[in-house]
C-alpha cells in the first residue's frame, strides 16, 4: 500500500503544480494517471503547441511547460503511478481514503485531489449501432495480444500511425487477411509507413479500401462479429466477412470511473465549493478542468490558483491543530524533502 | 459592428438560432460551447481533437477556405466525415457567415 498525504488523480499541469504547493507545506503527494507519462493533455494531445497565457511566459510549448513543472516539483519527490486508471475510492476505519487502480495498485491518504482534466483518455469508439455487443467478441480498440489475430480476417480503420503500423504488422504473416479502411486516400501517418502500406497493397499482401468507412456491424450465430458494412464514397455500400475489426481513431477523454464516486456531477464536471475547491465529499477536492462552479474557466492558469487554495484547506484537514501555514518562497526558499 | 445569426442543429435535430458577435475573433466551436451546446472542444481550438466536428449545411460552405492539412488530418479521427464536414474551431466567424447553418456530427 502506498501511503501519502495527498493522492492526486491526474498528472496534468494542475496535478503537478499541486505537488509544489503541498511541498511548501511539507505535505507529500502521489500522482495517479491513466496515461503512461505525466503531463495530461499537454503531453498527450499538444506537446508542440505554444501556450500564451501562462504569466511571465509570453510563449511556452505545452511539452516544455510540463518539463518545467516536473523540475519545479522534483525537490518534493512526488510518487507516480502511471499507465493505471484510478478506479475505486473507499474509506477505511481510520477515515483515510483508499484509491485502487485498474491494475490493483492501492494508495492510502487522508486527502484526495482530483485533477483529472476532462477525464481518462480512452479509445474513440465509432458511433455504429450495436458496436458494444461485439466488444471483446471481434471488436478491439487496443491491440493487447497480437497472437489472437493469427490466421484471422482483420479489418483496421484509421489513417494514423497506429492504424498503419498495426496493419503492416498483422499483414506480415500474422493474420490471414488484412484490410485497411480509411476515409480518404492520403494518410497522416509517417510517410515511410504510408509507402510500405501502398507497396504491400499493390503487391496483394493487404487490401486497401480508401474513401470508405465502416458503418455497420453484424454478428454470426455464435454472437461474435462476422460481417461489416462498408460505405464507399462513390460505389455505395458493400459487405465484408471478417473475424475482427480494430477501429483506431485515437483517444478522447471520458469522465470514466469518477462518475461513480458519489460526487455531485454537473455537465461532465465535478461540482466544488470555491472556498477551497472541496467536493460534496469532505476530504475529496477537485481542481482544474474537471471541476465546475459559477464562473468556471477551463484554463491552466486558473487550475494553478485552485490547487494553491485547495492545499491550504487540505493542510488544515490533515493538521487541524496547526495554523498559519502561508509560506512565502521569497522568505524561505524551497526546502526539499 | 452588428451581430450575425447562425443556426446550429444539435444531435437531437433541434435547431438553435444563435446571435454571434463578429468582432471577438470567435469560432463556431467557441460559440457552441458558450451557448451550452454539446461541443467539447477538448484541445481548445487547435484542430487537434476532432471533438467539434460539424456539417456545414448552407451555401456558405462554398465561400469557406479549403481545409488545411491539419484539419484534414484531424477529421481522420472523426466519424461519418462528409464533403461538408468541418471542425467548428476552424470556422472563424465573420459577417459573411450570417445565416450559416451547421449540424453537429455524432461523437464516439
Amino acid at each position: 500500500m502506498i501511503q501519502t498525504d495527498i493522492i492526486i488523480i491526474g498528472a496534468g499541469p494542475c496535478g503537478l503544480f499541486t505537488v509544489f504547493e503541498a511541498g511548501l507545506l511539507k505535505l507529500r503527494c502521489h500522482l495517479i494517471d491513466a496515461l503512461p507519462q505525466a503531463g495530461g493533455q499537454c503531453s498527450e494531445i499538444y506537446p508542440k503547441k505554444p501556450i500564451y497565457d501562462i504569466p511571465a511566459y509570453p510563449e511556452v510549448l505545452a511539452g516544455d511547460l510540463i518539463e518545467k513543472l516536473m523540475e519545479q516539483i522534483a525537490p518534493f519527490k512526488p510518487g507516480f503511478t502511471l499507465g493505471e486508471r484510478a478506479e475505486f475510492i473507499e474509506k477505511d476505519a481510520e477515515g483515510q481514503f483508499i484509491v485502487k487502480t485498474s491494475h490493483g495498485t492501492a494508495h492510502r491518504a487522508p486527502v484526495i485531489a482530483i485533477a483529472g482534466g476532462l477525464g481518462c483518455f480512452e479509445p474513440r469508439k465509432p458511433p455504429v449501432e450495436g458496436l458494444a455487443d461485439f466488444e471483446g467478441h471481434g471488436v478491439e480498440y487496443i491491440i493487447k495480444e497480437p497472437d489472437i489475430y493469427k490466421g484471422k480476417r482483420v479489418v483496421i480503420s484509421g489513417g494514423g500511425d497506429s492504424a498503419l503500423d498495426w496493419a503492416l504488422y498483422l499483414a506480415n504473416g500474422v493474420a490471414e487477411e488484412v484490410t485497411l479502411v480509411h476515409r480518404r486516400d492520403s494518410f497522416r501517418a509517417h510517410p515511410d509507413s504510408v509507402q510500405k502500406v501502398l507497396d504491400l497493397a499493390a503487391a496483394g499482401g493487404m487490401r486497401l479500401m480508401t474513401h470508405a468507412e465502416v458503418i455497420g456491424v453484424n454478428g454470426g450465430s455464435d454472437g461474435a462479429l462476422a460481417e461489416l458494412t462498408i460505405k464507399h464514397k462513390k460505389e455505395g455500400a458493400s459487405q465484408l466477412e471478417v473475424d475482427h475489426w480494430i477501429p483506431l481513431f485515437g483517444l478522447s477523454p471520458k469522465l470514466g470511473p469518477i462518475g461513480a464516486w458519489n460526487l455531485n456531477i454537473s455537465k461532465n464536471a465535478v461540482e466544488v465549493d470555491t472556498f477551497d475547491y472541496q467536493t460534496n465529499v469532505p476530504g475529496i477536492y477537485a481542481i482544474g478542468d474537471i471541476n465546475t462552479y459559477p464562473g468556471k474557466l477551463k484554463l491552466i492558469l486558473c487550475g494553478f490558483h485552485e490547487a494553491t487554495l485547495m492545499v491550504q484547506s487540505a493542510f488544515k484537514r490533515i493538521h487541524p491543530d496547526k495554523s498559519n501555514v502561508l509560506k512565502y518562497t521569497t522568505v524561505n526558499g524551497v526546502n526539499a524533502f | 459592428m452588428a451581430d450575425i445569426t447562425v443556426h446550429v442543429i444539435d444531435r437531437e435535430g433541434v435547431q438553435h438560432d444563435l446571435e454571434a458577435p463578429i468582432d471577438m475573433g470567435l469560432n463556431m466551436m467557441e460559440l457552441c460551447k458558450a451557448s451550452d451546446l454539446p461541443v467539447e472542444g477538448t484541445c481548445g481550438g487547435m484542430a487537434l481533437c476532432a471533438s467539434c466536428h460539424m456539417y456545414v449545411e448552407s451555401a456558405h460552405l462554398e465561400q469557406m477556405p479549403e481545409k488545411s492539412e491539419d484539419e484534414e488530418d484531424m477529421l481522420d479521427e472523426a466519424f461519418f466525415v462528409e464533403d461538408n464536414s468541418r471542425l467548428g474551431c476552424q470556422i472563424k466567424l465573420a459577417d459573411l457567415h450570417d445565416g450559416l447553418v451547421v449540424r453537429l456530427a455524432a461523437v464516439g
